[in-house]
Protein backbone atom coordinates (compact mmCIF):
# COMPACT_ATOMS: atom_id res chain seq x y z
CA UNK A 1 0.00 0.00 0.00
CA UNK A 2 1.08 3.56 -0.58
CA UNK A 3 0.77 6.42 1.83
CA UNK A 4 1.16 10.16 1.62
CA UNK A 5 2.07 12.25 4.67
CA UNK A 6 1.53 16.00 4.71
CA UNK A 7 3.69 17.92 7.19
CA UNK A 8 2.83 21.58 7.73
CA UNK A 9 3.59 24.23 10.31
CA UNK A 10 1.03 24.56 13.10
CA UNK A 11 -1.31 27.50 12.98
CA UNK A 12 0.27 30.52 14.57
CA UNK A 13 3.84 29.39 13.88
CA UNK A 14 5.59 31.98 11.73
CA UNK A 15 6.25 30.69 8.21
CA UNK A 16 8.77 33.06 6.59
CA UNK A 17 9.03 30.88 3.47
CA UNK A 18 5.27 30.96 2.98
CA UNK A 19 5.38 34.72 3.41
CA UNK A 20 8.13 35.07 0.79
CA UNK A 21 6.14 32.91 -1.65
CA UNK A 22 3.09 35.12 -1.03
CA UNK A 23 5.13 38.27 -1.70
CA UNK A 24 6.53 36.78 -4.91
CA UNK A 25 3.03 35.86 -6.09
CA UNK A 26 1.88 39.42 -5.44
CA UNK A 27 4.89 40.62 -7.41
CA UNK A 28 3.71 38.48 -10.33
CA UNK A 29 0.36 40.20 -10.25
CA UNK A 30 -1.68 37.53 -8.42
CA UNK A 31 -3.34 40.15 -6.29
CA UNK A 32 -6.05 37.81 -4.96
CA UNK A 33 -3.51 35.80 -2.93
CA UNK A 34 -3.92 36.10 0.84
CA UNK A 35 -1.84 34.21 3.40
CA UNK A 36 0.45 31.46 2.02
CA UNK A 37 1.67 28.52 4.14
CA UNK A 38 4.07 25.91 2.78
CA UNK A 39 4.91 22.40 3.91
CA UNK A 40 6.21 18.99 2.88
CA UNK A 41 4.71 15.94 1.21
CA UNK A 42 6.31 12.58 1.93
CA UNK A 43 5.30 9.54 -0.15
CA UNK A 44 5.92 6.12 1.35
CA UNK A 45 5.46 2.54 0.20
CA UNK A 46 4.40 0.10 2.89
CA UNK A 47 4.29 -3.68 2.86
CA UNK A 48 1.51 -3.58 5.48
CA UNK A 49 -1.91 -4.52 4.07
CA UNK A 50 -4.08 -3.77 7.06
CA UNK A 51 -5.23 -0.15 6.87
CA UNK A 52 -5.63 0.36 10.61
CA UNK A 53 -2.17 -1.06 11.30
CA UNK A 54 -0.65 1.02 8.52
CA UNK A 55 -2.25 4.16 9.91
CA UNK A 56 -1.03 3.40 13.43
CA UNK A 57 2.49 2.79 12.23
CA UNK A 58 2.49 5.98 10.12
CA UNK A 59 1.33 7.96 13.14
CA UNK A 60 4.27 6.54 15.09
CA UNK A 61 6.65 7.51 12.24
CA UNK A 62 5.29 11.05 12.24
CA UNK A 63 5.65 11.43 16.00
CA UNK A 64 9.18 9.98 16.04
CA UNK A 65 10.73 11.45 12.92
CA UNK A 66 8.65 12.79 10.04
CA UNK A 67 7.22 15.78 11.92
CA UNK A 68 8.57 17.90 14.74
CA UNK A 69 5.38 18.21 16.74
CA UNK A 70 6.67 21.26 18.62
CA UNK A 71 6.10 23.31 15.45
CA UNK A 72 4.50 21.00 12.89
CA UNK A 73 1.27 19.07 12.39
CA UNK A 74 0.74 16.14 10.06
CA UNK A 75 -1.98 14.43 8.05
CA UNK A 76 -1.89 10.87 6.79
CA UNK A 77 -3.51 9.71 3.56
CA UNK A 78 -3.61 6.04 2.58
CA UNK A 79 -3.75 4.96 -1.06
CA UNK A 80 -4.85 1.30 -0.99
CA UNK B 1 38.16 17.06 32.30
CA UNK B 2 37.78 14.32 29.76
CA UNK B 3 35.73 15.29 26.76
CA UNK B 4 34.40 13.95 23.47
CA UNK B 5 33.29 15.69 20.30
CA UNK B 6 30.69 13.86 18.25
CA UNK B 7 31.33 13.78 14.51
CA UNK B 8 28.30 13.48 12.25
CA UNK B 9 28.50 13.29 8.46
CA UNK B 10 28.28 17.01 7.65
CA UNK B 11 29.69 18.37 10.93
CA UNK B 12 32.04 21.24 10.15
CA UNK B 13 32.89 22.75 13.53
CA UNK B 14 34.00 19.52 15.18
CA UNK B 15 37.67 20.39 14.79
CA UNK B 16 37.17 23.98 15.97
CA UNK B 17 35.59 22.56 19.14
CA UNK B 18 38.42 20.04 19.52
CA UNK B 19 41.10 22.74 19.16
CA UNK B 20 39.40 24.97 21.76
CA UNK B 21 39.03 22.05 24.18
CA UNK B 22 42.61 20.92 23.73
CA UNK B 23 44.04 24.43 24.15
CA UNK B 24 42.03 25.15 27.28
CA UNK B 25 41.77 21.74 28.95
CA UNK B 26 45.24 20.61 27.91
CA UNK B 27 43.84 17.27 26.79
CA UNK B 28 42.78 16.14 23.34
CA UNK B 29 39.08 15.29 23.23
CA UNK B 30 38.01 11.93 21.81
CA UNK B 31 36.48 12.31 18.36
CA UNK B 32 33.48 9.97 18.37
CA UNK B 33 31.76 8.90 15.17
CA UNK B 34 27.96 9.19 15.17
CA UNK B 35 27.59 5.51 14.29
CA UNK B 36 29.43 4.31 17.40
CA UNK B 37 27.20 2.79 20.02
CA UNK B 38 29.03 3.78 23.17
CA UNK B 39 30.77 6.90 24.45
CA UNK B 40 34.23 6.60 25.97
CA UNK B 41 34.48 7.52 29.66
CA UNK B 42 34.09 11.32 29.51
CA UNK B 43 32.80 14.22 31.61
CA UNK B 44 31.64 16.37 28.69
CA UNK B 45 30.20 15.74 25.24
CA UNK B 46 30.17 18.46 22.60
CA UNK B 47 27.71 18.27 19.71
CA UNK B 48 29.39 20.55 17.16
CA UNK B 49 28.09 22.94 14.56
CA UNK B 50 27.63 22.05 10.93
CA UNK B 51 24.99 20.51 8.73
CA UNK B 52 24.65 16.94 9.97
CA UNK B 53 23.09 14.74 7.29
CA UNK B 54 22.82 17.83 5.09
CA UNK B 55 19.96 19.07 7.31
CA UNK B 56 17.71 16.57 5.48
CA UNK B 57 14.08 16.56 6.60
CA UNK B 58 14.80 19.17 9.33
CA UNK B 59 18.09 20.37 10.76
CA UNK B 60 19.14 17.95 13.49
CA UNK B 61 16.34 15.45 12.77
CA UNK B 62 18.49 12.66 11.33
CA UNK B 63 21.42 13.26 13.66
CA UNK B 64 19.01 13.02 16.56
CA UNK B 65 18.35 9.40 15.57
CA UNK B 66 22.05 8.45 15.34
CA UNK B 67 23.18 5.44 17.28
CA UNK B 68 25.50 7.44 19.55
CA UNK B 69 22.60 9.71 20.56
CA UNK B 70 20.89 6.78 22.32
CA UNK B 71 23.89 6.39 24.61
CA UNK B 72 24.14 10.15 25.11
CA UNK B 73 20.46 10.36 26.06
CA UNK B 74 20.85 7.60 28.59
CA UNK B 75 23.95 9.19 30.15
CA UNK B 76 22.39 12.65 30.26
CA UNK B 77 19.84 11.10 32.61
CA UNK B 78 22.75 10.13 34.87
CA UNK B 79 24.23 13.64 34.84
CA UNK B 80 26.58 13.71 31.82
CA UNK B 81 27.27 17.30 30.68
CA UNK B 82 26.41 17.99 27.03
CA UNK B 83 27.10 21.19 25.12
CA UNK B 84 25.33 21.64 21.78
CA UNK B 85 26.62 24.46 19.59
CA UNK B 86 24.57 25.66 16.60
CA UNK B 87 23.69 22.46 14.73
CA UNK B 88 24.34 20.69 18.05
CA UNK B 89 21.61 22.82 19.65
CA UNK B 90 19.26 21.80 16.84
CA UNK B 91 20.11 18.14 17.50
CA UNK B 92 19.36 18.60 21.21
CA UNK B 93 15.90 20.05 20.55
CA UNK B 94 15.14 17.33 17.99
CA UNK B 95 15.97 14.59 20.51
CA UNK B 96 13.88 16.29 23.19
CA UNK B 97 16.88 16.88 25.47
CA UNK B 98 16.05 20.59 25.26
CA UNK B 99 12.57 22.09 24.78
CA UNK B 100 11.43 24.10 21.76
CA UNK B 101 12.65 24.08 18.17
CA UNK B 102 14.94 26.06 15.88
CA UNK B 103 13.22 27.38 12.81
CA UNK B 104 14.14 29.17 9.61
CA UNK B 105 15.51 32.65 10.33
CA UNK B 106 12.72 35.22 10.30
CA UNK B 107 14.23 37.10 7.32
CA UNK B 108 15.13 33.84 5.49
CA UNK B 109 18.80 34.83 5.32
CA UNK B 110 21.80 32.86 6.50
CA UNK B 111 23.41 35.11 9.11
CA UNK B 112 27.17 34.97 9.64
CA UNK B 113 28.53 37.74 11.86
CA UNK B 114 29.59 38.54 15.42
CA UNK B 115 26.66 39.29 17.74
CA UNK B 116 26.46 40.79 21.21
CA UNK B 117 25.12 38.47 23.89
CA UNK B 118 24.15 39.05 27.49
CA UNK B 119 25.10 36.34 29.95
CA UNK B 120 21.90 35.96 31.88
CA UNK B 121 22.58 32.94 34.05
CA UNK B 122 25.82 32.10 35.81
CA UNK B 123 24.43 29.34 38.05
CA UNK B 124 25.53 26.63 35.63
CA UNK B 125 28.57 24.52 34.87
CA UNK B 126 28.71 26.24 31.50
CA UNK B 127 28.79 29.87 32.62
CA UNK B 128 30.08 30.06 36.20
CA UNK B 129 33.22 31.95 35.12
CA UNK B 130 31.19 34.75 33.53
CA UNK B 131 29.56 37.49 35.55
CA UNK B 132 25.83 37.99 35.47
CA UNK B 133 24.81 40.53 32.85
CA UNK B 134 28.23 40.44 31.18
CA UNK B 135 28.18 41.46 27.52
CA UNK B 136 30.16 39.10 25.29
CA UNK B 137 30.60 38.80 21.53
CA UNK B 138 30.35 35.42 19.80
CA UNK B 139 29.92 34.83 16.08
CA UNK B 140 26.70 33.29 14.78
CA UNK B 141 26.52 31.32 11.55
CA UNK B 142 23.07 29.91 10.95
CA UNK B 143 20.13 29.81 8.58
CA UNK B 144 17.84 28.12 11.08
CA UNK B 145 18.55 29.66 14.44
CA UNK B 146 15.15 31.15 15.16
CA UNK B 147 14.33 29.74 18.59
CA UNK B 148 10.67 28.89 19.05
CA UNK B 149 8.71 27.48 21.97
CA UNK B 150 5.16 28.01 23.16
CA UNK B 151 4.54 30.82 25.65
CA UNK B 152 4.17 28.45 28.61
CA UNK B 153 7.56 26.85 27.87
CA UNK B 154 9.23 30.26 27.46
CA UNK B 155 7.76 31.44 30.78
CA UNK B 156 8.99 28.29 32.45
CA UNK B 157 12.51 28.62 31.03
CA UNK B 158 12.69 32.17 32.36
CA UNK B 159 11.18 31.34 35.74
CA UNK B 160 13.64 28.47 36.25
CA UNK B 161 16.69 30.52 35.25
CA UNK B 162 17.32 28.37 32.20
CA UNK B 163 17.82 31.16 29.65
CA UNK B 164 21.61 31.39 29.71
CA UNK B 165 22.38 33.73 26.82
CA UNK B 166 20.21 36.37 25.19
CA UNK B 167 21.00 38.37 22.07
CA UNK B 168 21.70 41.95 23.07
CA UNK B 169 18.67 44.19 22.61
CA UNK B 170 18.44 45.15 18.93
CA UNK B 171 21.00 42.51 17.87
CA UNK B 172 18.71 39.47 17.47
CA UNK B 173 20.02 37.97 14.19
CA UNK B 174 17.27 35.43 13.50
CA UNK B 175 13.99 36.35 15.15
CA UNK B 176 14.42 34.09 18.20
CA UNK B 177 11.61 34.28 20.74
CA UNK B 178 12.44 36.67 23.59
CA UNK B 179 15.95 37.14 22.13
CA UNK B 180 16.92 33.68 23.40
CA UNK B 181 20.36 32.50 22.20
CA UNK B 182 21.05 29.64 24.60
CA UNK B 183 19.17 27.53 27.14
CA UNK B 184 19.73 24.89 29.80
CA UNK B 185 17.97 21.55 30.16
CA UNK B 186 15.80 20.71 33.13
CA UNK B 187 18.67 19.28 35.17
CA UNK B 188 21.05 22.03 34.02
CA UNK B 189 23.62 19.53 32.67
CA UNK B 190 22.68 20.14 29.02
CA UNK B 191 23.12 23.44 27.26
CA UNK B 192 22.41 24.44 23.68
CA UNK B 193 23.25 27.75 22.03
CA UNK B 194 23.27 29.02 18.46
CA UNK B 195 26.35 31.31 18.63
CA UNK B 196 29.83 29.77 18.46
CA UNK B 197 31.94 30.16 21.64
CA UNK B 198 34.59 27.81 20.23
CA UNK B 199 35.38 30.35 17.50
CA UNK B 200 36.38 33.02 20.01
CA UNK B 201 38.93 31.18 22.13
CA UNK B 202 42.10 32.50 20.52
CA UNK B 203 43.12 36.16 20.09
CA UNK B 204 44.34 35.29 16.59
CA UNK B 205 40.72 34.52 15.66
CA UNK B 206 39.39 37.88 16.76
CA UNK B 207 38.38 37.39 20.36
CA UNK B 208 38.53 35.33 23.52
CA UNK B 209 35.03 35.78 24.95
CA UNK B 210 34.36 32.07 24.52
CA UNK B 211 37.19 30.85 26.74
CA UNK B 212 35.25 31.45 29.99
CA UNK B 213 32.62 28.95 28.82
CA UNK B 214 35.16 26.16 28.43
CA UNK B 215 36.99 27.25 31.59
CA UNK B 216 33.68 27.06 33.47
CA UNK B 217 33.26 23.47 32.32
CA UNK B 218 36.84 22.58 33.18
CA UNK B 219 36.39 24.00 36.69
CA UNK B 220 33.02 22.32 37.20
CA UNK B 221 33.88 18.92 35.73
CA UNK B 222 37.53 18.32 36.65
Amino acid sequence: MKARVFVTLKNGVLDPQGKAIGNALHGLGFSSVGEVRQGKVIDLELSERDQAKARASLKDMCEKLLANTVIEKYEIELVP
Amino acid sequence: MKSAVIVFPGSNCDRDAAVALEQLAGKKPAMVWHGDSELPDVDLVVLPGGFAYGDYLRCGAMAGQSRIMRDIKEKVGKGLAVLGICNGFQVLTETGLLPGALMRNADLKFVCRPVGLDVEETQSSFTRKYSKGQRVTFPVANGEGNYFADEATLDRLEAEGRVVFRYAEGDNPNGSARNIAGILGEKRNVMGLMPHPERVCDPALGGTDGTALFESLIEALS
